[in-house]
This record gives structure tokens, C-alpha cells and sequence, in this order.
């Protein structure tokens, strides 16, 4: 085995020096080192987007990455989303829009969704359909992520009803 | 909102109301609690050697390398445990002479698909234990594989060499015989018109998103599993059965699920393993799939062939249908593998009334992944095949396919209704569903639309598929599956508690995986027991918590569980009103209850569940012989299925240039009864079509003819992203089920069922002016425009062109 290699990462505001193996992969790093299992790992050929955590506030695949790879590098995954307990606007968006069933392929979504918008403020539904090609949900048929993602773009603020506003209008098939 | 008005109007407050889920926050957050995040102190992990042949002899296993590995701790074998193993279950003997081939967990001497474990590694880490599957050593002997389903029906080549025949049981329902209905001979010989075809259903790979995983802990008294399950109870049962311990000594916990759809309805080989693994160390020991080994190993679904006859009259009335399956096993027999086409069995005359009708299916065994449960399970194979051969049917008759359809299907009066397969369908109103569906689509907009690019030759084509359909939910009455040879009940259990503050814990045998139970529950239990739905909290997915259970498949969740749960606050309303009574001193039948308060008939005299419940929890002033507390637990057995209905409409664009197909727009109208969540409802509907659309047009599980899986990854196995699929339009009609107390029918596999036939319906309306008679499914765009060439060839043949 190939001798380690010391690492520093800023992980969701912290930073950790730890010493990994160079074939260690980002999302194991993640995962196993340091405890953050919020990012999650579903294929092993970098198709389902899973894993999706932002490096220096870009999308990566973070299955694809060496963790040597992030030495130096800023990685904000799921976990780093949520500020001073208040959810981020996706966050809420996926609530009130039920854009998550099992909820395994939602903090890819999530993170995605983001770096989507970072890039394109206001997609149309092409775009954030094309946007999240990268990413697979076996759950929810896309259609509530897409109402999701564009409710943020829209700047639709929730309330705390706990009953969705937005259900007529997913039926209606209108998405504005 | 209709449903809150509705909701509203008969006295229900939280039923119906598009309720935001109480699962969400820790998932959104990344708090999730799936299996593959557990760790425990001192855990070792496990990796496992696959056969690479699809069918063969070992000769001899060295693992002496593999054990000198770095951080190797042991090495199983299927010889280091013959003795342990067991067999894996088929709880499903479909007739008394099925055949089945021994299926340890880990193969002894013989493996019949690529894919199969032949060896165990333990390692401190999980990259050391997989460091050392490379350096397993075994010699195989290669032997014959079988993988057509026809081919290994006719028995030329066998899949296991301990079996004469591939075929495993072959069984016949006749309605003549049954007394259900006429003999299928005479209304085939007296058929005016008869349309014979055979379709193909792809096996197809559930694919849930989260990779099967388990932890198995046998460091205390108990041994405790944690696993990506859909079935927590029934794995318990299984592998106390299987592995020969005490249940009592079994604790199987489903935390967090990352989707099932069948997939995940089963004892997996893995989590044998697992148990085994952990016994050998007396360590804690985890297993993770990768995914490569979950799309090879994992059960697949499907996998039939249909050949069909279907009489009609000159007028559009089916007078009998014929059916006759082959159905691919795979393997091996999983937990209800042999059933699932039986379910399916039922589920071929869908909303129609066919007077005769006979179904005939052999399971045959081929050297592949086993097939068991997939979203529908015997369902959606049935729908495909009748929706498909109506609209064969309209072609035939130069009908209008819809008009067909009104033909021949049970009209709203005429509910309930005992169809030739003798299940009693409670209610329905297809006449509704499908007006709500025709106004949402624009059907004689699409039409004229689809004359106009025929007229002009237009290289982008129109189609429009038609699909009605109806299904079985609510797995399920027990004495019916007992009828039918299933292994278990159907019933579902539930505990109510009310705790001494007044909060109310539900415990349900339900275990969810991204349902929405805990949500739809509250609501429930908070209209029925006049509670803040928030006071409602919902326990499942742990067999030491949620002691009775049968689990979630086949959309039984709230038809099932839900009533089970009703059943049990019902309890907990008597129970409380012999209390309210002695404590406001008046008689039993003058309390009256509603909206969490009891009242004394006639007066203002009035006390609270709260009250009550601190009460009971006191004990210091109860009637003589009460038992403390007001916790009550109800076992629910429904009397029959419910039958969730619906009309789906796909205009499909087909470039006749290239192949490529397009949902242009996609309209469907369910109606599941009574509604809890609509919200809930429209989720499951939305992830319902697009695994219907896959099989249409994406999805396959392709072997090579070594029998090596070729879509074993994601790479090819085309799970659709977001830009495959289509906006939907859903709509809704509500016919309550007459069946159970709140009238619900149940939605998880609607979206399946009915979206497949409706999506290859309009791809085939598109091209079959152009000769296109039919397309293999998935639908893709080299055979969509195999199809058009090989009918253009057709075309000029017959006119005398080239030969
Ligand atoms: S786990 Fe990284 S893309 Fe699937
Ligand atoms: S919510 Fe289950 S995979 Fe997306």
C-alpha cells in the first residue's frame, strides 16, 4: 500500500488535517474520516450524483475525486447547507414541494440544485431538467425537483403552514 | 382546494389535506439514518467473490492467499458453512409439486448465474476485505448455460444440473372450470374476429437508489440486524426459519430506505451472509453493495412472454381471452418469486367484462439473475398485454380504441361486480376518470393534429395511447392468499398508545420507505382521535418496537396498515369512554365522542382525551376491573382487495427519420378512493409513470450469450434523468372503496400499471400507418427506426418491388 499523504480541507466551515491514503476517495473521506454521512454514495461509476458535494462552491461528483484531490480545497456538503439552524432556500423548497420520497438521492439534489442556480439564476424547466441529467432519483419522477428548483429561482417565499401551496399547481400541470 | 372542501364537509379535518412530511427534515439535512452510515465499535466488513460464469461446476476454492492478505480476519466459504446456511425461502409454492433447485447463500459446489457468491471475505476494512476478492483462487468447471426463456422451456439445456426440467410449476386458471364464467373453447371457436399476438416483457432491474446494505450485530444477546429492507418482519421470521434461531433472538431493524419498489421484498443471500460472517467473528459486520453487484445480483423483474388470443364480435365485444405465459425465474425461487405472475393472473380481463377467459403460466428456471416483486408485480405484465391487444382489437375493427374500450368495461352502475376471475370489484366509475382525462389532454385536438402531419407526411409523426386499467391493492385478504398457496396472511397490526400527556404514539407493521407513513398516519389518527396532528408520533421499521407485522409491498400500506391503525384508535375510543363514564358518573351509552372530547349526552358535562389518558396513567380512580392505560392494539384483515382505476393518455412524437421518440404531453387520471395526502399521493403518482415510461422506452436488463450481465452499470442500464421525462398532468376522480372504513384503494402502483401500454400504444398509433405492427420494448430509437425500415421493405415486397 502506498504511504499516506497529509491533507488540509475546509469541510462545511472547519478545517481538517488528516493523513489519507492516496487512493482514498472524497466521498470516503467524507464519509468514514470525518463522520459526514449526509453525502451518500449509490454507484460506483460516477452516473447517479449521489454523492454531489460543492469544491470551492462548484458541483462535483465527490466519488470521482481523489480526497488528495480537495487538499487545499473548500467542500461544503449537505451538512454545510443548513445555516445557524435555518434551512437553505432548496432545502425548504424540497420540503414544501415533496421533492424527496426516500430522500436517498436528495442532498445530490440538493447540492446540484444549487451549483445549478449559482450558474443559471433563473432557469426555465428545460434547463434545470438538463441541468440535473447527472443526477438519478428512482423516486419521485423529477417533477417536484423541478418545481423545487424553480420555486427558488422564482423567489417564492414559504410560510410554515405544513400544508403545500404548491400542489394545485403540480396537477394543473402549470408551473409558474 | 376541492379536497379540503370536501375533507371539510364530512366532519374530516386532517384527511385530505396536502400535509407537508414530518420525514423530511433529517433527510433534507443530511441526517439520514441509512444502513451503510452505521458503525459500530470494532466492526468489520465484509466483501464478497462472485462467480463469473453464468453456470458451472467448483472444483476447489484456495483462499490461502486471500488470508494472508493485510487485514484479512477470515475467509467463508459455502463448504466452511454448508452446515449453517440453510435454504434460501420461496414462501410462495405456487401449486404442491413446484420444482426448485437448494439456493444456499453462499454456493457449495454449483452456481447457476453470473453473479452468485461463492466466497466470503471479513476484513477489518472494507477496502482490505476487497483488496482480497482478486486473490480468492477457484477452479470452475463450465457448464452449459441457458438463458432464452423459450429455449429453457423446451428443456434442451438445463439450468441446474440437480433439476430434469427448467420447468418449475406450471399453473392454469379456467373460468368454465371455476364456474366463473363460459369455457374460453367455444368463445374462441365462435370468435368473429380473433387477434392473436405475443408480447415481451424486458426484465428489468428495480434499481432503488440506495444500494442494499447490512449490519449485523451478534455481540449481545441478541443478534440485531439493521438492513435496507422493505420487509423487517418477515426477514426476522426468515431468518430465524433459515438459520435455525429462536426469533426471540432476532432483531431486525429497517432504519432509513432508500427505495424499494419490490426490490428490497426479499431474503438476500447478503444478509445470510452477513448473519453468518458476524457469527463466525463475534464481531459486528457490515455489507455494501457496490452498484455493479446490485444490478447483477440484486432480484430482476418482469421477464415474461405472452402469447394471447382474444375473441370478439364483429361490434367490438370481447366474448374470451386466452392467455398463456412463459415466466423467467432467473436461478432460483426468491421470497414470492413463483407468485408473482399468479398475481398478474387475476389482473388480464382489468376493467372489462369478458365472459370467458383462461390463463395458463409456467415458471421456467434460466441461468440469470432471479426475478421476484418489481413495482405491480404481475400487474403491470397483465395491463401491458390486455391495453395493448385492445388497441389491436380497434385497429382490426377501424375503431375508435377509447370507444372500444366503453364497450366492453363495467359501467358505474353495474358496481359491484364480479368479474371471471370471481374478484368481487367494490366500486368504480371508468366513465369519469376517462371524461376528466380526455378534457385535460384535448384528445380531439391531439386527433386533428395527427390527421394533419399523416396528411402531410410529416417526418414527426403523432401518437396517442390509450391506457384504462384497474389493479389489486391492498395485499391482502389472508384466506385469499391462503387459496392461492402464499406462505403467510396479508393482515396488518397496529398499537395505538396515548401517553400520559395526551401525545398519542402509533406503532404500525408497515415499514416505510419513503411513503410518507409517519405523515400520513398523524393524519389519520389526529382526525380520529381529535388530536393535534403534530402529538402524533409514528414507530415502524423495528421488529422490537413494532412487534406484529407483515410489512409494505403491493400498495397495502393504508388499505391495509392505515385501517389496522383506525381499528386501534376505535379501541382506544371505547376503552376511554368506559372511563369518561365513571369519572362524569354517567351511564356508558350517554357519552358521546367527537373531536377529542367526550360529553354527557344532553349537557355540557365534558372531558378530554388528555384528561382521560392522565387519568388511566394515575390509576387512582377507575371503574372496578379497568386496566391502567389506554394503549390498544388492532390486527386488521381486510374482506377483499381494493381496485384503484384510471385513464392515461400519452400523445407520443416519433421522428420517423431518426426513431427518437417524444412525450409530448402526458395526461393521467387516478382514482384511489378516499385521499389522505394529496400531496403523498401525487408524489407516488409522478415516480409511478416514470418507471412505467422506463420499461417503455429506457430500461433493460441485457445478458451477453456467456450470460454475463452487459447493462451492469449505470453507464448501461438507462435509469431515466430528469430531462427524459416528461411534465405529467394529473387529475384525480374519488369513487370510495366500499371495502374499508375511510374509502381508500391505495396509488403506489397506478403510475406503473397503466403508464407502460399507454406510452407503446402511441409510439405504435404514430407508425402504424406507415406498417409498424408492433415494437419490443424498451422502445428505443434504433428499434423504433429498425421497425419503420424493415416495414418500408415489407411495404415494397409486397408491391412487387425489390425482392
Ligand atoms: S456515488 Fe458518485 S455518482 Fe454515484
Ligand atoms: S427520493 Fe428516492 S431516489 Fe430520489
Amino acid at each position: 500500500m502506498a504511504s499516506s499523504i497529509s491533507i488540509t480541507v475546509d469541510v462545511d466551515g472547519v478545517s481538517y488535517t488528516d493523513d489519507v491514503e492516496p487512493r482514498l476517495l472524497l466521498v470516503q473521506y467524507l464519509r468514514e474520516r470525518l463522520g459526514k454521512t449526509g453525502t451518500l454514495i449509490g454507484c460506483d461509476t460516477t452516473n447517479c450524483g449521489a454523492c454531489t458535494v460543492h469544491l470551492d462552491g462548484v458541483s462535483v461528483k465527490s466519488c470521482t475525486m481523489f480526497a488528495v484531490q480537495a487538499d487545499g480545497h473548500t467542500v461544503t456538503t449537505i451538512e454545510g447547507m443548513a445555516q445557524n439552524g435555518k434551512l437553505s432556500p432548496l432545502q425548504e423548497a424540497f420540503h414544501q414541494c415533496h421533492a424527496l420520497q426516500c430522500g436517498f438521492c436528495t442532498p445530490g439534489m440538493i447540492m446540484q440544485s444549487a451549483s445549478l442556480l449559482a450558474e443559471n439564476p433563473h432557469p426555465t424547466e428545460d434547463e434545470i431538467r438538463d441541468g440535473l441529467e447527472g443526477n438519478l432519483c428512482r423516486c419521485t419522477g423529477y417533477q417536484n425537483i423541478v418545481a423545487a428548483v424553480k420555486s427558488v429561482a422564482d423567489g417564492v417565499e414559504y410560510g410554515d403552514s405544513g400544508v403545500s401551496a404548491t400542489i394545485e399547481d403540480t396537477r394543473t400541470g402549470a408551473l409558474s | 382546494m376541492t379536497t379540503t372542501t370536501e375533507a371539510a364537509g364530512t366532519g374530516r379535518a386532517e384527511v385530505g389535506k396536502a400535509r407537508l412530511r414530518k420525514e423530511d427534515n433529517h433527510l433534507i439535512t443530511g441526517r439520514s439514518r441509512f444502513t451503510d452510515n452505521m458503525v459500530l465499535p470494532g466492526m468489520l466488513h465484509l466483501a464478497l467473490v462472485r462467480s463469473p460464469y453464468a453456470h458451472a461446476r467448483i472444483t476447489a476454492i484456495d483462499v490461502s492467499e486471500a488470508l494472508a492478505s493485510p487485514g484479512v480476519i477470515t475467509v467463508l466459504t459455502g463448504a466452511d458453512v454448508a452446515g449453517e446456511q440453510g435454504s434460501l425461502p420461496n414462501a410462495w409454492p405456487i401449486t404442491p409439486d413446484q420444482k426448485a433447485p437448494a439456493h444456499p447463500a453462499i454456493a457449495v459446489d454449483e452456481v447457476a448465474f453470473a453473479g452468485e457468491v461463492v466466497a466470503c471475505i471479513v476484513g477489518r476494512t472494507a477496502a482490505a476485505a476487497r483488496d482480497a476478492v482478486e486473490l480468492v483462487d477457484v477452479s470452475y468447471d463450465e457448464l452449459p448455460v441457458v438463458l432464452d426463456l423459450e429455449e429453457a422451456a423446451t428443456d434442451a439445456v438445463l439450468a441446474h444440473t440437480s433439476l430434469e426440467s427448467n420447468r418449475s410449476a406450471t399453473w392454469v386458471f379456467d373460468s368454465g372450470e371455476a364456474g366463473t364464467g363460459k369455457p374460453i373453447a367455444d368463445a374462441l371457436a365462435g370468435a368473429e374476429v380473433l387477434i392473436e399476438r405475443t408480447f415481451h416483457q424486458q426484465r428489468l432491474i428495480p434499481a432503488f437508489m440506495e444500494p442494499r446494505s447490512t449490519v449485523v450485530d451478534p455481540t449481545g444477546e441478541q443478534i440485531i440486524m439493521w438492513s435496507a429492507t422493505q420487509v423487517p418482519h418477515i426477514l426476522r421470521l426468515m431468518l430465524a426459519l433459515t438459520l435455525g434461531i429462536p426469533e426471540s433472538k432476532v432483531r431486525v431493524i429497517a432504519p432509513d430506505v432508500g427505495g424499494g419498489f419490490g426490490g428490497k421484498l426479499q431474503v438476500t443471500p447478503e444478509e445470510i451472509i452477513t448473519v453468518l460472517a458476524a457469527r463466525h467473528t463475534g464481531k459486528p459486520c457490515k455489507y455494501t453493495e457496490t452498484r455493479s453487484e446490485s444490478l447483477q445480483a440484486a432480484h430482476h423483474g418482469r421477464a415474461q412472454v405472452q402469447r394471447l388470443r382474444l375473441s370478439a364480435t364483429r361490434e367490438g365485444i370481447v366474448t374470451g381471452l386466452d392467455v398463456n405465459l412463459l415466466a423467467d425465474m432467473g436461478a432460483y425461487l426468491g421470497l414470492v418469486t413463483s407468485g408473482v405472475p399468479i398475481l398478474g393472473a387475476f389482473m388480464f380481463n382489468s376493467i372489462y367484462k369478458f365472459p370467458a377467459y383462461r390463463f395458463e403460466c409456467t415458471n421456467v428456471f434460466t441461468n440469470k439473475a432471479w426475478t421476484d416483486a418489481y413495482r405491480g408485480a404481475g400487474r403491470p405484465e397483465a395491463t401491458f398485454a390486455i391495453e395493448r391487444l385492445m388497441d389491436e382489437l380497434a385497429v382490426e375493427l377501424g375503431m375508435d380504441p377509447l370507444e372500444l374500450r366503453e364497450k366492453n368495461w363495467i359501467k358505474h352502475e353495474e358496481f359491484p361486480f364480479t368479474t371471471v376471475c370471481g374478484l368481487e370489484y367494490d366500486s368504480g366509475n371508468y366513465e369519469a376518470a376517462t371524461a376528466k382525462a380526455l378534457e385535460l389532454f384535448d384528445y380531439d385536438g391531439l386527433r386533428a393534429e395527427q390527421a394533419q402531419r399523416r396528411a402531410a407526411n410529416d417526418p414527426v409523426q403523432l401518437g396517442i395511447g390509450i391506457s384504462t386499467f384497474t389493479e389489486m391493492c391492498g395485499l391482502a385478504p389472508s384466506r385469499v392468499l391462503g387459496a392461492l398457496s402464499y406462505g403467510a396472511g396479508g393482515w396488518e397490526h397496529a398499537q395505538v398508545r396515548v401517553l400520559p400527556t395526551g401525545n398519542i404514539e402509533v406503532v404500525t407493521g408497515s415499514s416505510a420507505h419513503g411513503q410518507g407513513h409517519e405523515t400520513a398516519w398523524s393524519q389519520l389518527v389526529a382526525d380520529k382521535l381529535g388530536v393535534p396532528f403534530e402529538n402524533v408520533e409514528v414507530l415502524h421499521g423495528d421488529t422490537q418496537i413494532s412487534q406484529r407485522g407483515l410489512d409494505t409491498y403491493g400498495s397495502r400500506s393504508l388499505v391495509v396498515g392505515g385501517m389496522a391503525v383506525l381499528a386501534a384508535a376505535d379501541k382506544v375510543i371505547d376503552k376511554a369512554k368506559v372511563v369518561a363514564a365513571h369519572l362524569m358518573e354517567a351511564s356508558e351509552d350517554d357519552i358521546e365522542f367527537s373531536a377529542g372530547a367526550f360529553t354527557v349526552k344532553g349537557t355540557d358535562r365534558s372531558t378530554s382525551l388528555g384528561e382521560i389518558a392522565l387519568a388511566t396513567f394515575a390509576a387512582h380512580n377507575l371503574p372496578d376491573g379497568f386496566e391502567p392505560n389506554l394503549d390498544s392494539d388492532a390486527t386488521f384483515d381486510p374482506v377483499s382487495f381494493s381496485f384503484p382505476h384510471g385513464t392515461h393518455l400519452a400523445a407520443m412524437e416519433v421522428d420517423t427519420e431518426t426513431g427518437a421518440v417524444h412525450i409530448r404531453k402526458y395526461v393521467c387520471v387516478d382514482d384511489i378512493g378516499v385521499v389522505v395526502n394529496p400531496l403523498i399521493v401525487e408524489g407516488q403518482v409522478h415516480g409511478g409513470l416514470a418507471q412505467g415510461i422506463a420499461q417503455a422506452l429506457y430500461e433493460e436488463a441485457v445478458y451477453d450469450d456467456a450470460g454475463t450481465l452487459v447493462t451492469g452499470s449505470f453507464v448501461d442500464y438507462l435509469v431515466p434523468s430528469a430531462p427524459d421525462l416528461p411534465h405529467y398532468i394529473t387529475g384525480r376522480t374519488e369513487t370510495p372503496s366500499t371495502t374499508n372504513q375511510l374509502g381508500a384503494k391505495g396509488v403506489g402502483e397506478a403510475g406503473t400499471i397503466a403508464s407502460t401500454p399507454a406510452i407503446v400504444n402511441g409510439v405504435l398509433d404514430a407508425v402504424r400507418h406507415l406498417g409498424v405492427k408492433d415494437i419490443l420494448m424498451p422502445c428505443s430509437p434504433s428499434r423504433v427506426w429498425r421497425a419503420l425500415e424493415e416495414a418500408k421493405t415489407a411495404g415494397t415486397n409486397t408491391t412487387g418491388g425489390v425482392q
